[in-house]
């Protein structure tokens, strides 16, 4: 059982991880705008980028 | 601060396009295994209505395909697809090429030359014994190697981002790229004795709750969160709409990451893992309902609008199908962690019966959906029939349902008959065996809707081969975007852009390396320490013993017998005395199973005559008539091999078991003693004296000391609810 004490701080360390990521994100920015990011992805390289002949 | 999709760009304009190739490659391979993966669940489906399909052939005996069924479906079917559907969309939602053609290739041929050895492997009985985890040691430590290559591609492709915003799909991927790999790690360590043969560093109780904490997370987030990071890239796209709430979709994504890493122990209910832990396991289990839903409606209701669409579009239909079966199964997964509905379910067929409600209705399902998107982009053509994808819609649903139906009414018929105990307090249904056969017709269900699932699949394959001829590849095509810079964030200077990324790299890469040095260090000196209560009568096999729970071990016989008898009256009376976590302490790996079709055996020894089992092992229906376990001939052919026994004792020392050394020198000439015994005993019923070196000796000798040292115990205390 002892196998807790690795396991426990484990689940914490990549629960905190996760925590410091969101924050980290938040502070980032990447959640000022939760609109347009949904949008977005539907919109094709052909939309939103100049496509070029292959050289 | 600045919205990342601001339009005023001043950074460089550069060309980039996209390496689409290594998705077809990925999709091809997802396709074979998938196959290969349902054909083999096919056949032990089959083996388990009818013992003849196990054919007398150890290779393709129950016991072996099982774990090549699991793997396949797994690692080989589901992760293919999802380094493609991955592959596929991290490109397209950064606006660049991935990091490097050369790490993918090398990805991409590790990651099938991985799957081909465990194809080599499991048949011959090469395994650690820890289901979904059985490959050994040189295979686990490939898979962390081409995982560390996985990692580098895709955070090297996100470093080289031109997209500011990181899209939700791929804060999934990268969950499941970091906690596969500590998962994988930790339940991976294992002390090598030979190239094909290792030892788990935990036993026991200790074994039993990393299994469980790897096992379930492997649910989590190899067949869960890169599913959910999909579903939000490829539902939305061939919905042509948003997902219907971006922002339910970054808390769906928080709280599933940080909810879903405590659920592992609700797989040892009612075992002799402490009380507290199970319930941890159970709350967090429960509260897992919350954001599973939560995904479940998000992805449901981004359909809203286009269901005209569903009725047509087969990537459509399959991903609504996929989500429903999701939304279901996460809403029986909490329910089967309760501890009340656990004590029904647990062991019986209910289980794989859930766990394909998952895997066939969620994985198979949405990789259809994702497959049929991806084929149609990646080879600029339509769908070759929409007929033939109707029928496998259809197929792999009513297939599923058979599947699923008949394996919850075998589930519970077979639960309520175990605990039917009559008002004299005794089993109604003393005979194991009893249960069993009334449950086959359920089997003989369950095989029949496996195979309309395989033959749903099969037909995907021939709809997608005739698409993908109809299509041309075409070259590949260059687009233009700006660079990431000063001008998409607010203050920072151009080369922040770089520091940026870079970190993550690092970041997974110590933290595996952490990881990695911190329970290589600290495993082996907690080991030696024993908090489980120790009973004094509890001692290390003897040497004979230790190779037949090796040969336990090689047939897989804990895929269908447990060692654990729950603290339940009808259990106490069926078996025995309820186990104890003292009674596991050199176990190296438990053995404590998740099913059983065959009886519990945590009190088989003593319980039989030697010869008794001899004849069991040969032909089980000579002293259990209608029993469904194979037979196992080769045991009285093979020899025993001792060649390699003192490394496996001294082995077994390093890992905190007390032999001394005197025991693993004498090794080899006690198990021949031991084994003279045994052969001395079983030639008095006639048999000839050439079982003295065979196999089945062994396994007599574990099989008929299993559960004994504290088992046969006055018992001064008999447990019960």
């Amino acid at each position: 059982m002892e196998v807790i004490t690795i396991l426990i701080p484990i689940a914490i360390l990549l629960a905190l991880a996760f925590i410091v990521g969101f924050i980290w994100m938040t502070v980032k920015g990447q959640y000022d705008d939760l609109e347009t990011p949904a949008m977005r992805i539907l919109l094709e390289e052909t939309d939103n980028t100049i496509k070029k002949e292959k050289k | 601060m600045s919205s990342p999709s601001e339009p005023k760009k001043t950074g460089l304009l550069e060309t980039y396009s996209y390496d689409d190739q290594i998705v077809r490659m990925f999709v091809i391979a997802t396709m074979i295994w998938g196959a290969i993966a349902m054909l083999v669940g096919v056949t032990i489906a089959f083996q388990m209505a009818t013992w003849k399909m196990n054919f007398g052939l150890q290779w393709i005996t129950f016991g072996r395909l099982r774990p090549l069924h699991t793997n396949a479906a797994i690692f080989a079917f589901c992760g293919n697809a999802i380094f493609a559907g991955i592959y596929y969309s991290h490109q397209r939602l950064l606006k660049t090429r991935l990091f490097s053609d050369a790490l993918s290739r090398i990805h991409f041929w590790g990651w099938q030359a991985i799957i081909i050895s465990a194809a080599l492997t499991l048949p011959f009985g090469i395994t650690r014994g820890k289901e979904y985890a059985e490959l050994e040691w040189p295979i686990t430590i490939a898979i962390t190697f081409i995982w560390v290559v996985f990692a580098v591609n895709f955070f090297g492709t996100l470093i080289r981002r031109r997209e500011r915003h990181i899209y939700v799909a791929i804060w999934f991927y990268i969950a499941t790229i970091v906690t596969v790999a500590v998962l994988h790690i930790v339940n991976g360590l294992s002390l090598p004795v030979t190239w094909t043969k290792s030892y788990s560093v935990y036993s026991g109780v200790q074994d039993a709750l990393v299994q469980w904490w790897y096992g379930h997370n492997a649910v989590a987030f190899f067949l869960t969160t890169p599913f959910l990071g999909l579903m939000y890239y490829f539902v939305p796209k061939a919905a042509n709409r948003p997902v219907y709430s971006y922002r339910l979709s970054v808390i769906h994504f928080w709280s599933l990451v940080f909810i879903y890493i405590w659920a592992g122990p609700h797989h040892l209910l009612y075992t002799t893992l402490p009380e507290w832990v199970q319930t941890l396991g159970m709350v967090f289990s429960i509260a897992l309902w919350a954001p599973s839903w939560g995904g479940m409606v998000n992805g449901l209701l981004t359909l809203r609008g286009v269901w005209g669409k569903v009725r047509t579009d087969p990537v459509l239909k399959f991903m609504a199908l996929a989500l429903t079966f999701y939304g279901m199964s996460t809403f029986e997964g909490p329910l089967l962690s309760i501890k009340s509905v656990n004590s029904i379910g647990h062991f019986t067929d209910w289980i794989p019966g859930h766990v394909h409600a998952g895997t066939i209705g969620w994985n198979y399902l949405i990789i259809a959906g994702i497959l049929y998107y991806l084929v149609k982009k990646l080879w600029n053509t339509e769908i070759y029939s929409l007929k033939i994808a109707n029928t496998q819609f259809w197929l792999a649903t009513i297939g599923l349902a058979l599947y699923y139906l008949s394996m919850v009414t075998a589930g519970i018929t077979q639960s309520l008959m175990w605990r039917a105990i009559d008002s004299t307090g005794k089993l109604v249904y003393p005979n194991f065996i009893e249960t069993v056969v009334k449950i086959i017709p359920m089997y003989w269900v369950r095989a029949f809707g496996g195979t309309f699932v395989l033959i749903s699949f099969l037909l995907m394959v021939y709809n997608l081969v005739k698409t993908m001829k109809q299509g041309s590849v075409g070259k590949e095509e260059v687009y233009e975007a700006y660079a990431l810079d000063a001008s998409s964030l607010e203050k920072n200077a151009a080369p922040h852009r770089k520091l940026e990324g870079l970190p993550m790299v690092f970041a997974v890469l110590s933290l595996i390396a952490i990881l990695v040095g911190s329970a290589i260090e600290i495993v082996p000196s907690i080991l030696s320490s024993q908090y489980v209560v120790k009973i004094d009568s509890v001692k290390p096999y003897t040497p004979l013993e230790l190779l037949g729970r090796d040969l336990y071990i090689r047939e897989g016989c804990y895929l269908c017998h447990s060692q654990q008898v729950r603290p339940m009256v009808h259990e106490v009376l069926r078996y025995g005395k309820n186990s104890e976590a003292g009674e596991f302490i050199y176990d190296h790996p438990f053995q404590w199973g998740s099913k059983r079709t065959g009886p519990d055996l945590a009190r088989v020894g003593g319980k039989y005559p030697n010869m008794w089992h001899y004849r069991h092992m040969i032909n089980p229906r000579d002293v259990t008539p209608q029993s469904i376990m194979p037979n196992y001939k080769w045991l009285v052919d093979q020899k025993i091999v001792y060649a390699t026994l003192e490394k496996k004792l001294s082995a077994m020392k390093q890992l905190g078991v007390p032999y001394s050394k005197e025991d693993i020198e004498t090794g080899v000439v006690k198990a021949k003693e031991q084994a003279q015994v045994i052969a001395a005993d079983l030639m008095t019923s006639g048999v000839p004296k050439e079982i003295e070196d065979k196999e089945m000796i062994a396994l007599i000798a574990y099989l008929q000391r299993i559960g004994v040292d504290y088992g046969s115990l006055p018992a001064e205390k008999t447990a019960g609810e």
